[in-house]
């Protein structure tokens, strides 16, 4: 319970993160309420209403079909953040499993996933995610699944470096020597102990994976239109950026805002479990 | 020094292998036939079966792949399974586009990166650093498209004063350069962001070493202290991570060329994707993956120049 406190009070000291947790809490409320506060129906179009201007009835204007844009960034906003958690989620559900088993197996086992994951890895996202998206084919859940496969080895390589560092200490090799399973010791206690900081990065990475869905989107093989997303609102409005810029602005604004809001977050978390950076 | 240049490159050539097999097995396994797109929808079967003869694709796979890697080796990338032009010139074509673009956006980002990190590290929690990391993670957060975007409405559709899109005449360096401007412009801020915030976190980590505090013990100069000690270990750190970030620059550089319509690889890239183009597709997938294995290789050496210790290992 004391150490409990003490967490709150040094993360409440750190501006970085009560900022970012600020902006991320309104974003989750905005996407999650999005439904229920949206002036209107985020696929109603109406040819009466196309590229008007932000005004009092519509906020952020409205784009080539009439629909209003406020209510696109909201629903928008809701499933790019709901593909960046699910996608991430993934992540941490295999990822540093297949860390945590490479640095415990060592050998060849080790030796072959740390070169696989290396290889993943030599592609930049964007490449790498335009190929996984060839392969699955458009749709929400490719992208979730695309971006998920970009995260593993990510999360992989994260747990591998602890994982070796903890797997010679003398409490694991008693595990062992008391005939533990390989499985429960992964469990029991090496899990644990990368547990926090797979949490911290996580706020990170769930930052790169909006990114990631509005690039693969923007590129046009990610969720497909007219379901809208932050980044495919982007890309329809760049066709009408001399007239009706409003379209990109606004859409590219929210993935900017929720970015910024996780980066912030994932940052001052890290100062804060960060040791080392705690201590200066 | 010869060395272990020849070592490190040959290390990078199974990374390349292994890339190609990838994107190879990726991309066949992709649905869509690329004879049926060619000729539309309404072509006859027989038609679609002379020209999968003649494009290769009825040949076993492993024999498909076995002559896409001997026509590497040579320096041939094919044909375009689409126009049937050889890619390598389509290639060579766009390389110079995206090659001065990640250049440029390299340059700008340590010229302006390395000094910030450094003097915001040195001033550490003062106003001028909280503005420096403000800024810097702002830059990590703003997807490179959309600062595209934003450089372009103001720049060329507000204030006229560069191309919206296009990438000039490579053979006209004014023409040239005034359509590198914009995009040049986007990806260096961009890596200005990730080259500050790692020079001020590698800078931040020296200032703690046991060689700092002697050297500032025995009465060295700050200015000494800064140049001999702590900037030369900084730039040690900041080269390999620039090898890092290497991907981070190609992969920046796809999205900002489809933005200013640029004709460079991530363009190729995307329009070989959208008509299905295996052949093309794979070329820039390798040119990739070789310009990033590449860029890691220089890295290491200048690295190993700048360090004695690491030629030894």
């Amino acid at each position: 319970m004391q150490s409990g406190r003490k967490l709150t009070t040094v993360f409440l000291r750190n501006r970085t993160s009560v900022i970012g947790a600020s902006i991320s809490a309104l974003l989750f409320i905005l996407a999650i309420s999005a439904p229920w506060i949206s002036p209107y129906d985020p696929l109603k179009q109406n040819v009466y209403h196309r590229l008007i201007g932000p005004e009092a009835s519509h906020l952020f204007g409205t784009d080539e079909f009439g629909r209003d844009v406020l209510s696109r960034v909201l629903k928008g906003g809701q499933i790019s953040l709901f593909v960046g958690i699910v996608s991430i989620l993934l992540g941490i559900l295999i990822g540093p499993g297949l860390g945590m088993i490479a640095a415990y197996a060592g050998g060849k086992i080790e030796a072959a996933i740390m070169r696989f994951l290396d290889v993943m890895m030599s592609f930049p996202d964007e490449v790498f995610g335009v190929m996984v998206m060839i392969v699955l084919g458009p749709g929400m859940q490719n992208v979730i699944i695309a971006i998920a496969v970009l995260m593993i080895p990510r999360f992989a390589r994260m747990s591998h470096a602890p994982t070796l560092a903890i797997k010679d200490l003398d409490y694991i090799a008693s595990a062992r020597s008391l005939g533990v399973s390989s499985l429960r010791i992964i469990c029991r206690h090496i899990l644990p102990n990368i547990f926090g900081e797979t949490l911290v990065i996580s706020t990170l990475w769930l930052a790169t994976a909006i990114r990631l869905e509005a690039s693969l989107s923007f590129l046009g093989v990610g969720v497909q239109p007219p379901t809208p997303t932050l980044g495919n609102m982007v890309r329809a409005g760049v066709d009408f950026l001399a007239t009706a810029p409003w379209v990109s602005l606004f859409s590219g604004l929210g993935i900017l805002l929720a970015v910024l809001a996780f980066n912030l977050l994932g940052d001052g978390l890290r100062d804060i479990t960060d040791p080392k950076l705690y201590a200066r | 020094m010869i060395a272990f240049a020849l070592r490190r490159i040959l290390i990078g050539i199974p990374t390349l292998l292994i890339v190609l097999t990838v994107s190879f097995v990726l991309i066949r396994i992709a649905p869509g036939d690329p004879a049926q797109v060619r000729l539309g929808d309404y072509a006859s079967k027989a038609s679609v079966e002379a020209l999968r003869r003649q494009m290769g694709l009825d040949k076993p796979m492993v024999i498909q792949y076995l002559e896409a890697l001997t026509g590497l080796l040579r320096g041939d990338f094919g044909r375009s399974m689409l126009s049937a032009r050889p890619i390598a010139g389509d290639l060579m074509r766009a390389l110079p586009y995206t090659l001065e673009l990640t250049l440029s956006g390299i340059f700008f980002g340590a010229i302006f990166g390395i000094p910030m990190g450094i003097y915001s590290a040195l001033k550490r929690n003062t106003a001028f650093d909280s503005i420096v990391r403000t800024l810097s993670l702002g830059g990590l957060s703003i997807p490179g498209f959309y600062l595209g975007i934003l450089l372009m409405l103001v720049f060329s559709i507000k204030l006229n004063l560069f191309p919206v899109v296009g990438g000039g005449d490579i053979s006209n360096l004014k023409s040239n350069l005034y359509h590198l401007v914009l995009p040049g412009l986007t990806l260096g801020l961009v890596m200005t962001a990730y080259v500050t915030r790692m020079t001020r976190s590698s800078v931040l980590n020296t200032l703690n070493e046991d060689y700092v505090r002697t050297a500032r013990a025995k009465g060295l100069a700050e200015r000494k202290v800064i140049y001999k000690h702590l900037f030369r270990n900084a730039l040690l750190v900041v080269t390999s991570l620039i090898g890092v970030y290497a991907i981070v620059l190609t992969g920046g550089s796809v999205m900002v060329e489809i933005v200013f319509s640029r004709p460079g690889l991530g363009r190729m890239m995307i329009g070989a994707l959208m008509q299905r183009d295996y052949t093309t597709l794979q070329a820039v997938m390798t040119t990739f993956a070789a310009f990033v294995v590449s860029i890691n290789i220089l890295t290491d050496l200048a690295y190993a120049v700048i360090d004695p210790r690491v030629r030894n290992k």
